[in-house]
């Protein structure tokens, strides 16, 4: 391991440190804050005793549903405009402030229109998502190099050929970037609906927890959304730079 | 003429967005979603009103603090990211992935140490808005050009004159953007803060509405957050534009 992530990793396990010392000799109300290890306990126990398979199942259900919804049809409406220049500038000023709005305010219109269900959720999943996949798509075809569709008409290689030969690969990295966005921003989205107004899943069993004074199952949640998202987000991360190592193109 | 285009897109967009809302309206009904014009009529009749002034307020005091709170460590924190380069590499992705966490499964906790009080909501937005506020200003500090401290070396200039004259101008544009990302996401934190768990505020008013099925009240709320929101986001947009130009 490199010096940087050894001293990343003592920080982290300092603080952690520091919140079971604090808790355990009393500067932290028991009421308030749980020591970790305790956290952890509550966790394994919940897992095992399987009381909360249901509601993970669900929620990550419904943000795999809104990623592959986001991902696809972001794709897709990318190519269309970027097919369709004059459509594209018109939607600029609609992309440079899509993110600038708190797009949650929306949810109780949804929940409003559709009724308490996973449709208003799936709804915000995807509506958080999606822009970001279509700008991530129309940057990368943006920035395929001029000399590939050259090479590939030297080639004599079909428009099909080509898409899916020479500009997809061209692209991906930016599209993976789109991905990963969709991703986390899915995630956010889905649990934040669900702990606002739900029917069941994670978030709503989580703010349950909260409301009940059931502070080791609302620790446990926590700490299992805390780690579901890290891990995420290191997987993606990890699978990013290797791509970019076969490209040749890595930070040493 | 290019301003008057952009007018024209602008334009385009808002009507489409009206017309899709009206074909929505049209589609499940007057009770679920109000059409765009009796929306707009409850609007100007509920603003005046005492009971939007009291509310409005108390997500403005809200969204006020927390902003400070926002900016202030934010900045601290990227400039020390920024300059500290053994800090940085060790502190950078711990913020991303704090900042790709949905920090509502945090608000229990911030309920439990703060209560239902002001505090607590100004403490989750200025969760919200602190991240981005500092990665970028960590970044902005990273990217000024080594050519620059070069010539300021050449030209014999104090740290104090490094800072005032070189560094802070060449990050302005960057830590400009920011502030904007961290404005809105502070605003998201209150808003999301007060629809959870408040009596107080405009979130509180939008669940409130909804969940006493009035729907205009819900839909004018909302729709002024949006207004608000945008407005907001194209003056500080127009700012960073013009930092970016002097650059």
């Amino acid at each position: 391991m490199s010096r940087v992530g050894a001293i990343r990793l003592a920080v982290m396990a300092s603080a952690i440190g520091l919140l079971e010392l604090a808790c355990r000799t009393g500067l932290i109300d028991h009421r308030v804050v749980i020591p970790p290890s305790e956290m952890a306990d509550a966790l394994v126990r919940l897992l095992i005793g399987g009381q909360a398979n249901e509601q993970i199942a669900r929620t990550f259900g419904i943000v795999v549903a809104a990623v592959a919804i986001s991902v696809v049809l972001g794709f897709a409406l990318g190519i269309v405009i970027h097919a369709l220049p004059r459509a594209r500038v018109a939607l600029e000023p609609f992309f440079a402030t899509y993110y600038a709005v708190p797009i949650f305010i929306f949810y109780p219109v949804m929940i409003a229109v559709f009724g308490l269900s996973v449709v208003p959720i799936l709804l915000m999943g995807v509506a958080t998502a999606i822009v970001a996949m279509i700008i991530a798509t129309l940057n990368g075809l943006d920035r395929i190099p001029r000399v590939l569709a050259k090479v590939a008409r030297v080639h004599r290689m079909g428009a099909l050929a080509s898409a899916l030969r020479v500009k997809l690969p061209a692209a991906a990295p930016y599209l993976f970037t789109g991905v990963k966005l969709a991703v986390s921003y899915s995630f956010i989205a889905v649990i934040a609906s669900e702990f606002i107004l739900a029917p069941a899943g994670l978030g709503r069993i989580l703010s349950d927890a909260y409301s009940d004074f059931d502070n080791r199952r609302m620790y446990a949640l926590m700490l299992l959304l805390v780690i579901a998202a890290t891990v995420v987000n290191m997987m993606l991360h990890a699978l990013d730079q290797r791509w970019a190592e076969r490209r040749g193109i890595a930070k040493p | 003429m290019i301003a008057r285009n952009r007018a024209v897109d602008t334009f385009i967009i808002v009507a489409a967005m009206l017309l899709a809302w009206h074909a929505l309206h049209h589609a499940v009904g007057a009770t679920a979603l109000p059409g765009p014009l009796p929306t707009l009529g409850y609007l100007a009749k509920f603003v005046p009103t005492e009971r939007f002034a009291e509310n409005a307020w108390a997500t403005l005091v809200c969204f006020f603090y927390a902003l400070i709170l926002s900016y202030a460590l934010g900045l601290a924190i990227g400039i020390w990211l920024g300059l500290h380069r053994l800090s940085g590499a060790v502190g950078e992705p711990i913020l991303i992935s704090l900042y790709t966490l949905p920090k509502v499964t945090l608000y229990p906790v911030v309920l439990l140490i703060f209560g239902l009080s002001v505090s607590g909501r100004v403490t989750f937005g200025a969760m919200h808005g602190v991240l981005p506020v500092a990665l970028l200003t960590m970044s902005a500090i990273r990217n000024v050009p080594p050519v620059y401290l070069k010539s300021a070396r050449a030209l014999r200039l104090s740290k104090w004159q490094t800072v005032v004259t070189l560094l802070l101008p060449a990050m302005l544009p960057e830590v400009a953007s920011g502030l904007r990302i961290g404005f809105t996401l502070t605003l998201l934190g209150v808003l999301l803060s007060e629809m959870f768990a408040a009596k107080h505020g405009l979130g509180f008013l939008i669940m409130n509405a909804m969940q006493l099925l009035q729907s205009e009240e819900m839909i004018a709320v909302t729709v002024m957050l949006f207004a608000f929101a945008v407005g907001a986001n194209a003056v500080l947009l127009a700012i960073e534009h013009r930092l970016h130009r002097r650059v």
